[in-house]
């Protein structure tokens, strides 16, 4: 896995050698009254899975909305690639918590959705459709509507249409918070797998710490009113240990409690 | 009992004719026919072949009532849902004809337009159109915002949004609006002709009961009621049919 | 809408219509629509003028009337209907034809059966509020919380406690949903029947008004009219509201 780093670090360093896929540069963004982000600044390397860990309300949804193009900050800017975000775009693919399926459509138009939009002629988004609905375990399931799904097939059609266009960026909001555990388990597996074999650079918003430290490549930690980023965990010793053992790597459970130690205070 | 649904629906059925009989034998008033009574002068209408004029007469205003109301309330609908600007501009007065006994406006409309078609085109129309423009742009109004979001995240274009994840996902709520309009339709359309001129069911309606023909006027009365549910609940069978995956209840009237 | 930042109150738009009425009334489009300022002067004129009075008090006894009847009878119906199989399976084909019937189709009816006055337009108002009571008062037992029912039989509560203490609050929010739209369908429903048995109420003064083309007499009781449905609407829909808490936290 490239992501071997040697030591697990904090604070806001980032190494030289990494090159960085998005970055997010001094971001503010109020709703009305409520002070959602301030100031806020943050680099995700490429090839990398960075984690938004933080209680509800703190604003990880808005950041990755904005960075998504979805919603403008006020001030500051998101850069992609070294190009300013103004907008949606090409190189960013979106997984949504509530997995924003069409419940009029099939699995594979769901799945060739993003590509239906882009313009991509109906044959070869099929095809393409075809090979993630394959990659993400739901082969045969292409003709099935989504009110014939579990929430974890669901969410998986989700992630394939994201997959299906090929953006360099994938921008996942609590992708798992609707399944069950058991789903939520495989999901994490087949998550750490994709990271590793896709080169893609993975934003992952959580409000479970165990769910962060077990995928997460980076972990930013955000505290609430206004957001911002406390710190910077980097997971790194027990990468290559294999999915079956991380939760009982000792740096595993350290960090789980250290987090725990830092927002338990924020927990009303 | 596997039949017991349908044993039931008939065996009510039986009772409530079998009661409307009793009470036509008693009678309980000179002007209550018996069950059969009504529905042998039924048979004879259809045979002589009245009632289908009569149909014919009374279906022009309703179709062409619905057929612009339906084109104009759902245009509308969406055109509020999608703009603030006429959201605001409105959505008032769609609101207060939907609480209004617009049945009110009809002397108004007999002065405006005469008792001819138009005058009966338009009581169908302000029946039917408030509850399909509510419907439909409150349907567009609450397209879940994850799949707009959706959308626009995969690059669709604003036609695309609007054409590809808004309509559809507004058209089970547009399609029971639409029905609701139909049942408005056709109080409209009888109150029409009961009130401006009577002409096909409504004429056979007052007709016979200006000559004490009782059982002629309930047949067409039962007639108009059997084919309003029937067309109503064909309508529902086909919403049912047409969005049996994303079907969200949804009370309205 | 938003204007300079402003956000306009909800229904602020139809000072605009009424402003635009204004003008189409003074520029003299049409005699069917005279301005409206001289509609409001009329309305202030009739509104204490015995006719009026009596067209608008007989309006509302029918319009209480229908509506009391169509409560009284709906709500046991429904809950009736909600807790007995075989009773909701003889009734509600009927209470569902009935919804969607033209009920206008059955006044003429009324007419010959009861005669030209008072009854026949209760009557017609109470069917035209009837049905939607009924049905939501069904549904309303019918999603009662099975484990309220049981705990209720657990306490030794007799079928008339269960009924009073525990049926009808259980399904109020639903019961009220239904009473709200049925109360709107009722004001309908008088004034189709006043229109229709145009002897009584504001049918006799429509026909008065109309046959002497009244214009600013008609529309300033069409007014009044349209003011008095928006404001029982609202306030039906305000009462709801103030139990939809609970509705959410059964
Ligand atoms: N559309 C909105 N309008 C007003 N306030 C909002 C809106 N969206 C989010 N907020 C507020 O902004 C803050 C951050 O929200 P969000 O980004 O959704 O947090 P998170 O995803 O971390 O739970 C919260 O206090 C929330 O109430
Ligand atoms: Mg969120």
């Amino acid at each position: 896995m490239a992501t071997s780093q040697t030591k697990k670090t904090t604070g806001s360093r980032v190494e030289a050698s990494v090159e960085i896929a998005v970055s997010a540069r001094n971001i503010s963004k109020n709703y009305g009254e409520t002070e959602a982000l301030k100031n806020l600044s943050l680099d995700f390397p490429r090839g990398q899975l960075t984690s938004l860990l933080g209680p509800s309300g703190c604003g990880k949804t808005t950041l990755l909305k904005i960075i998504g193009g979805l919603l403008s900050a006020d001030s500051g800017e998101v850069e992609v690639g070294g190009q300013a975000v103004t907008g949606p775009g090409e190189d960013r693919a979106f997984v949504f918590q509530d997995f924003a399926l069409l419940p009029w459509a099939s699995v594979i138009r769901n799945v060739a959705f993003g590509l239906e939009l882009r313009g991509v002629a109906k044959s070869e988004r099929e095809s393409i459709a075809e090979k993630y609905i394959n990659d993400v375990g739901l082969a045969g399931f292409e003709n099935s509507y989504p009110h014939e799904l579990s929430g974890g097939m669901r969410q998986r059609v989700g992630l394939a249409r994201a997959l299906s266009v090929d953006a360099q960026v994938l921008l996942m909001d609590e992708p798992f918070s609707a399944v069950d555990e058991q789903t939520r388990r495989k999901f994490q597996e087949d998550l750490l797998s994709l990271v590793q074999n896709e080169n893609k650079t993975f934003i992952f918003v959580t409000h479970s710490i165990e769910e962060a430290v077990y995928v997460s490549d980076q972990i930013a930690i955000l505290l609430p009113r206004p957001s911002r980023v406390s710190e910077i965990i980097k997971p790194s010793g027990f990468r290559d240990k294999g999915p079956e053992n991380i939760r009982r790597d000792p740096e595993y459970l350290d960090i789980v409690d250290k987090i725990w130690a830092s927002l338990r205070s924020y927990v009303e | 009992m596997r039949n017991r649904p349908l044993f039931l629906k008939l065996l009510s059925a039986v009772i409530v004719f079998g009661a409307w009989e009793i009470a036509g034998r008693i009678p309980v008033s000179y002007a209550f026919p018996t069950f059969l009574e009504s529905m042998s002068a039924l048979v004879t209408l259809t045979l002589d072949g009245t009632i289908f004029t009569a149909y014919a007469e009374t279906l022009k205003p309703l179709v062409v009532g619905l057929v612009i109301s339906s084109v104009l309330g759902v245009g509308l609908g969406l055109w509020i849902g999608l703009s603030a600007k006429f959201d605001w501009l409105f959505s008032p007065i769609f609101v207060v004809m939907q609480s209004a006994p617009l049945a009110a406006l009809i002397p108004l409309l007999v002065m405006a337009y005469g008792i001819g078609l138009t005058s009966k085109v338009f009581v169908v129309c302000i029946m039917a159109m408030p509850v399909i423009v509510l419907n439909t742009s409150g349907a567009v109004r609450n397209t879940p915002s994850s799949i707009k979001e959706m959308g626009r995240s995969f690059l669709g274009s604003d036609l695309d949004i609007v054409l590809k994840v808004i309509i559809p996902a507004a058209s089970p709520i547009i399609f029971s609006g639409l029905r609701l309009g139909v049942s408005a339709g056709f109080i409209g359309a009888i109150l029409a002709e009961l009130k401006i001129t009577p002409t096909g069911v409504g004429d056979i309606i007052s007709y016979s009961r200006s000559i004490a023909d009782y059982p002629s006027m309930y047949a067409a009365i039962f007639s108009i009621i059997l084919l309003a549910v029937l067309f109503l609940n064909l309508l529902e069978k086909i919403e049912h049919l047409l969005f049996k995956g994303n079907y969200r209840g949804y009370v309205s009237d | 809408m938003k204007v300079f930042g402003y956000q306009l109150p909800g229904m602020s738009s139809l000072i605009l219509w009424g402003l635009l009425w204004e003008i189409v009334g003074r520029v003299g489009v049409t005699f069917f629509i005279p301005p409206l300022s001289e509609v409001f002067q009329t309305l202030f004129a009739i509104i204490g003028t015995p006719a009026f009075v009596k067209a608008l008090s007989e309006t509302a006894y029918a319009f209480s009337m229908g509506v009391f009847f169509a409560i009284v009878i709906g709500i046991p119906v429904g809950i009736l209907m909600g807790k007995s199989r075989l009773l909701d399976e003889l009734l509600l084909p009927w209470v569902n034809i009935f919804l969607s019937a033209p009920l206008t189709a059955l006044v003429p009816v009324l007419m010959v059966l009861f005669g030209f006055g008072m009854k026949s337009i209760i009557i017609t108002t109470s069917l035209f509020a009837i049905w939607i009571i009924i049905l939501n008062s069904r549904a309303g037992v019918m999603q009662i919380n099975r484990s309220l029912v049981d705990m209720a039989n657990s306490f030794g509560a007799s079928s008339w406690e269960a009924f009073t203490k525990i049926y009808f609050w259980a399904a109020l929010p639903e019961i009220l949903g239904g009473v709200r739209i049925g109360v709107i369908r009722a004001v309908k429903g008088v004034i189709i029947g006043q229109l229709l048995i145009s002897i009584v109420g504001f049918g006799a003064l429509f026909e008065l008004y109309s046959a002497n083309f009244m214009m600013t007499h008609f529309w300033a009781v069409l007014i009044v009219l349209f003011a008095l449905a928006f404001t029982i609407s609202e306030f039906l829909a305000y009462l709801e509201s103030r139990v939809a808490y609970y509705a959410a936290k059964r």
